[in-house]
């Protein structure tokens, strides 16, 4: 076949396409001019008035409280319901199960905070409870569709995995908690990790839902960081999205780097 | 054994004979959280949207009332009959799935090459590619769609850069337009396109391109004969993953696209933050589920099945 330049190139592109914007926010994030288009030499100042800045510091305080939180019911629960859906046999709510954890991956997330918030006011008259929105409304909200998510990843590795070692270890007498416990959950525990650490990007990045479910002095850092990037560009903003971006960009090469070991 | 020991296994017997079992329990957890916090909502939303708003705390009237003869239901459908009235709502969700679907073959366009090119590189080559597709993705939505602010504005990177090479002389205004708008979908939601096709086009058999070639078929024709057709099921499941959630968008027209920019998810958030309607609200959200959401499930419900039998 003839050696094309067209498919190279047009990766370039999409590639070019991707990073572009992500380097620009880190330039930028050590410019001296608080003009974003004119170049007033380096700096690192940006960097101290966002540590200095106790809005954004209590916000992301509050949104890595709700992060972990969610993510490890999230993964609790989600895993249940991928072991319902794949080991429990004939199950009488088989279809109602599978229904609720595949439509929160397609719900607008305008529709699924509107619900909730409406949910969390007829509760309140009807109940007394939750008797204000805020961090834990917020979370309530966050298990619900990160919970979802485990469930697809832990059950496509469920579905891949070999079932009969955990059959051979039921045949040799073990009762099902033991079977989970000692066979099925090592075996799915990458799944867990990345589960986890989907619902923590997930509901560290959610604005809208959070939004909808908030209270007063319950903002979460998207919320924030959406009320001053509405006004225009701020370069502790920028700052901010480098400091991500470098966590997330060692976190990701490491674990990268760690998988191609582990498969030597 | 302890106390508690014989105290849990008193609690377990009784739940037995109450008919509950570990299995039973196991199975209801997950089932009765979704069940009130994905499931019953629905119904609430429903209720509202039938509702007729009140300057009231909640600002909605009750559908249940009771009167001198016992309760009697108080339903409305009058806040459908506004969606159906004003013309806002039907421009809105026809610019919604126009947006969608345009930028639904715009990502195509664009992440179809790169998925390719991915496929067909080598060890360690393309799972570092891939690293590089799915990066951004573990990075804030919110901030790389506020990224593309800096960039599009009227003095930003790009006017700047395209007036210093003397290519235009005005600055182009692309924010706060439509334009601005398919940008940022496009860049947002690239890796939902890339990841589906990619796990397809990996899995082409490279001797049905070579027997192609072998018989005199141009590489051009082979792509369109050959790989394009194979293809389909990645084309169908990316953009199924980009479309569902653009309908709904709501960040990247806020921050990218102008007053203009008429968007469902938007107008129901204007609805219900600024206008503190709940009740019309409602009744944008009960729509966009029949309109969109619902047909869209179905579809997906179906491709699944047709996979499965295939």
């Amino acid at each position: 076949m003839r050696r094309s330049y067209f498919l190279p190139i047009a990766a370039l592109v999409g590639f070019l396409f991707l990073y572009i914007p992500i380097i620009s926010l880190v330039i930028y994030s050590f410019n001296d001019s608080k003009l974003v288009t004119v170049w007033g030499g380096w700096t690192t100042k940006w960097y101290g008035e966002l540590f200095r800045d106790p809005q954004i510091l209590g916000a992301a305080w509050i949104s890595l409280k709700i992060g972990v939180i969610s993510a490890t019911i999230a993964t609790i629960l989600g895993t249940i319901a991928a072991l319902v859906l794949t080991r429990f046999g004939k199950v009488r709510v088989r279809g109602l199960l599978t229904g609720m954890v595949t439509a929160p991956l397609v719900m607008p997330e305008v529709i699924t905070g509107l619900s909730l918030l409406l949910l969390f006011v007829a509760m309140e008259i009807a109940l007394g409870w939750p008797a204000q929105r805020g961090v834990l409304t917020i979370t309530i909200a966050h298990i619900t569709f990160c919970m979802a998510y485990v469930a697809v990843v832990v059950q496509s590795r469920l579905v891949d995995m070999d079932d009969s070692i955990e059959e051979a270890a039921a045949d040799l007498g073990a009762k099902p908690v033991r079977v989970f416990f000692d066979i099925t959950l090592p075996m799915i525990a990458p799944a867990l990790i990345s589960g986890w650490l989907l619902s923590f990007t997930l509901s560290l990045d959610d604005l809208v839902i959070a939004s909808f479910v908030s209270g007063p002095g319950s903002s979460t850092l998207p919320m924030v960081i959406f009320s001053k990037v509405k006004l225009g560009v701020s370069p502790d903003i920028n700052a901010l999205a480098t400091l991500i971006i470098l966590f997330v960009a060692i976190g990701i090469t490491g674990a990268w780097f760690f998988m191609r070991k582990q498969l030597k | 054994m302890s106390l508690s020991d014989t105290q849990n296994g008193r609690t377990a017997s009784l739940l037995r004979k109450m008919g509950f079992s570990g299995r039973g329990l196991v199975i209801a957890v997950p089932t009765l959280w979704l069940l009130v916090f994905f499931l019953i909502p629905f119904l609430v939303v429903l209720k509202i949207s039938v509702a007729e708003p009140l300057i009231a705390r909640p600002p909605y009237s009750p559908l249940f009332v009771e009167g001198p003869d016992g309760w009697s239901i108080k339903a409305t459908l009058s806040n459908y009959a506004y969606l159906l009235e004003d013309s806002l709502y039907i421009k809105a969700y026809w610019s919604s799935i126009k947006i969608a679907f345009f930028s639904t073959i715009l990502t195509l366009l664009v992440g179809y090459p790169m998925a390719y090119y991915i496929a067909r590189s080598q060890e360690p080559k393309r799972s570092l590619l891939l690293l590089l597709i799915v990066l951004p993705f573990w990075t804030s939505f919110l901030l790389r769609v506020y990224a593309w602010i800096g960039i599009l504005k009227a003095n930003g990177t790009l006017n700047g850069l395209l007036i210093s090479l003397g290519i235009i002389n005005e600055p182009l205004i692309i924010l706060q337009t439509d334009i601005a708008v398919y940008i940022g979908v496009v860049y947002t939601y690239l890796p939902f396109m890339i990841l589906p096709l990619y796990a397809n086009l990996v899995k082409l058999d490279g001797s049905l391109l070579e027997a192609s070639a072998d018989l005199g078929a141009s590489p051009i024709s082979t792509f369109f004969r050959i790989t394009l057709p194979l293809s389909l099921p990645g084309i169908i499941a990316g953009s199924m993953l980009v479309f569902i959630p653009v309908i709904g968008e709501y960040v990247i027209p806020a921050l990218l696209g102008g007053p203009d920019t008429l968007m469902i998810g938007k107008v129901l958030w204007t609805e219900f933050f600024n206008n503190r309607d709940w009740p019309v609200a409602s009744a944008v959200a009960i729509a966009m589920l029949i309109a969109v959401v619902v047909p869209v499930m179905f579809l997906r419900m179906a491709q699944t099945k047709a996979e499965e039998n295939a």
